[in-house]
């Protein structure tokens, strides 16, 4: 088997007393769509913020097509080919669409005229074509996000690390986002993300790792995943599973 | 060369005045309002662009003032090459607080109080130092001749500070337009998403900071040539610390012309403040100055550029107030 894009082992991360991610392993295979999944404060978003160099592990070792980057800086991170979106979109909230996307464009394209239009072309490709001129923060949530994607797109990744870009939607614009999502894939990026809305994880995720209390608790194909009690139970409760008869969790 | 067409404009207006037969009085305002202009400027790279508020450019402005002096009185140095040597200095002073602030991620308020104390650390020191001339300060002899760079003529003075604010508004005017500039404004905005989308913030703002160090140490370094004189108080006082934020602030953060329009109208205001007293009331010019700040951040927060570009925005009925990318 190919090397993994990214391989994660073992890694540790602590705040004072709480570890928040502990002795985790995950590997994404080229190309494919992994999903992290988990309930509120299991350490998923700690997990990016660590695999984009954000923050630094306490123990582990981070590694991106086989080369160890466990303490690199974020924006070495960036130029590796590892782009994040946050949860909380964060847009430069002052400058225009466009502008947005040029400071992504910026980091492949040196001179202002390329980058310009490698932006717009970003732009155009995220349906933000008609927002192009626009203050960022006179975008829609659906729009800001699609703002988030495309700032990290603007700068060529091979690694995409998506943060909740589904969260705040609603259905209609999850449909219209998910196909999107889909054909970066496509293209050849590996995707990691993590997401709450299961019915799009259930679509486009091929492997799905479930995070709680900082730990690896399953993982598996999405219908392998939703079968599991033990899964059930980390968002439900202990008995959750047994109470349900067996029913599936969807 | 499009894009700097409006820095030429109005350079090339400027410089038409002494032309126009005014008076010694009036040249000698320009000048003095072309110092802080040029301050400001360098503040405004750093400030304006960059996000990070300063309060201690007088750091800058007194080392560019003292290493020109002094090397000339003390050392026998060329006054053009010490008031290189003091825009160097500048710069220097301006790559070592960056480095020691900016690597140990000090941002916002604390930035703008240690900034701050690093200007009163050299005021101070400067004050017992026996080199700067201690309480005394130093003169710089008199020596009406070019290569002296002194000059008869109060409009030659005018021409080399204008010459020197030309000079800071094409170099931001290129940062504007440069990879650079959008990374720089990019950290302005919002430094996390900055540094995710592979921007080296620290790299980048202490980049900005060597470059507005140099060019208010310029400012400096003009001052000494045009007063012959410096001491702590005039080189590293609060008073150009706020010069240099001020004029910027009340004419445009963050765009080319706002330290230039923004020296303009405050000093132009205390001009005519003092005018209008006759004399009788001294620091009234520093009243009209709190009372600008006040009106400005109060009903025009992005400056007198900003506020004439919101309302011309609004007449044409479009949304945007930032300039756009597209040139």
């Amino acid at each position: 088997m190919a090397e993994p894009v990214l391989a994660i082992e073992r890694v540790s991360r602590r705040f004072g007393g709480l570890l928040a991610v502990n002795d985790v392993s995950l590997a994404a295979r080229d190309g494919s769509i992994t999903a992290l999944i988990g309930p509120n404060g299991a350490g998923k978003t700690t997990l990016f913020a660590l695999i984009s160099g954000f923050l630094k592990p306490n123990s582990g070792t981070i590694r991106y097509h086989g080369a160890d980057v466990t303490n690199e800086p974020p924006h070495r991170m960036a130029r590796y080919g590892i782009a994040r979106t946050f949860q909380i979109a964060q847009p430069f909230a002052g400058l225009t669409v466009h502008e947005n996307i040029l400071v992504g464009a910026h980091l492949r394209h040196p001179a202002r005229r390329a980058a310009i239009a490698a932006a717009e072309q970003v732009g155009h490709e995220l349906g933000l074509g008609a927002r192009l001129d626009r203050p960022a923060n006179t975008l829609t949530v659906a729009e800001r996000k699609r703002l988030e994607l495309a700032k990290a797109l603007a700068t060529q990744p091979t690694l995409l690390l998506l943060d909740e870009v589904l969260a705040g939607l609603n259905p209609s614009e999850i449909r219209d986002i998910v196909p999107v999502i889909r054909a970066l894939c496509r293209r050849g990026i590996t995707i990691v993300m993590i997401e709450h809305v299961m019915q799009a994880v259930m679509r486009l995720a091929e492997h799905v790792f479930v995070l709680a209390e900082g730990r690896i608790i399953a993982e598996g194909s999405p219908a392998q995943i939703a079968a599991d009690p033990g899964v059930v139970e980390a968002y439900l409760g202990r008995g959750a599973a047994e109470k349900l008869g067996g029913a599936r969790a969807n | 060369m499009k894009e700097l067409a409006p820095v030429f404009a109005v350079v090339i207006a400027m410089a038409a005045v002494p032309l126009l037969g005014v008076s010694n009085v009036t040249l000698n305002f320009l000048v003095v309002a072309l110092i802080a202009a040029l301050a400001g400027q360098g503040w405004n790279v750093l400030g304006g662009y960059g996000g990070q508020y300063s309060f201690g450019h007088a750091a800058f402005f007194g080392t560019g003032a003292y290493v020109t002096a002094v090397l000339q009185v003390r050392y026998g140095v060329n006054a053009w090459i010490a008031f290189a040597l003091g825009i160097g200095g500048g710069a220097l002073v301006g790559a070592v607080v960056g480095g020691l602030t900016f690597r140990s991620g000090l941002r916002g308020s604390y930035f703008a109080l240690v900034t701050l104390a690093f200007a009163e650390v050299l005021r101070i020191s400067a004050s017992v130092a026996p080199i700067t001339g201690g309480g005394v300060g130093t003169l710089v002899k008199l020596d009406l001749h070019v290569v002296a760079l002194q000059f008869q003529s109060r409009a030659v003075f005018y021409w080399m500070i204008l010459a020197l604010v030309a000079v800071a508004l094409i170099v931001t005017r290129l940062i504007e337009r440069s990879r650079f500039g959008v990374w720089l404004i990019a950290v302005r905005e919002n430094e996390d998403a900055a540094m995710a989308l592979g921007v080296n913030t620290t790299a980048v703002k202490l980049a900005a900071m060597v470059i507005s160090g140099a060019i208010t140490a310029a400012a400096g370094c003009f001052y000494v040539q045009y007063f012959l004189f410096i001491d702590s108080g005039l080189a590293y006082g609060t008073w150009i610390s706020i010069e240099a934020l001020l004029t910027p602030i009340i004419g445009g953060v963050g765009t080319v012309f706002g330290p230039l329009l923004g020296a303009l109208v405050v000093r132009g205001l205390g001009e005519g403040a003092r005018m209008v007293t006759g004399g009788e009331a001294p620091g009234l010019d520093l009243v009209v100055y709190g009372c600008v700040l006040v009106l400005i951040i109060w009903f025009a927060p992005r400056g007198l550029i900003g506020a004439f570009t919101q309302l011309r925005s609004r007449v044409m009925g479009s949304a945007g107030i930032v300039e756009t990318s597209r040139g």
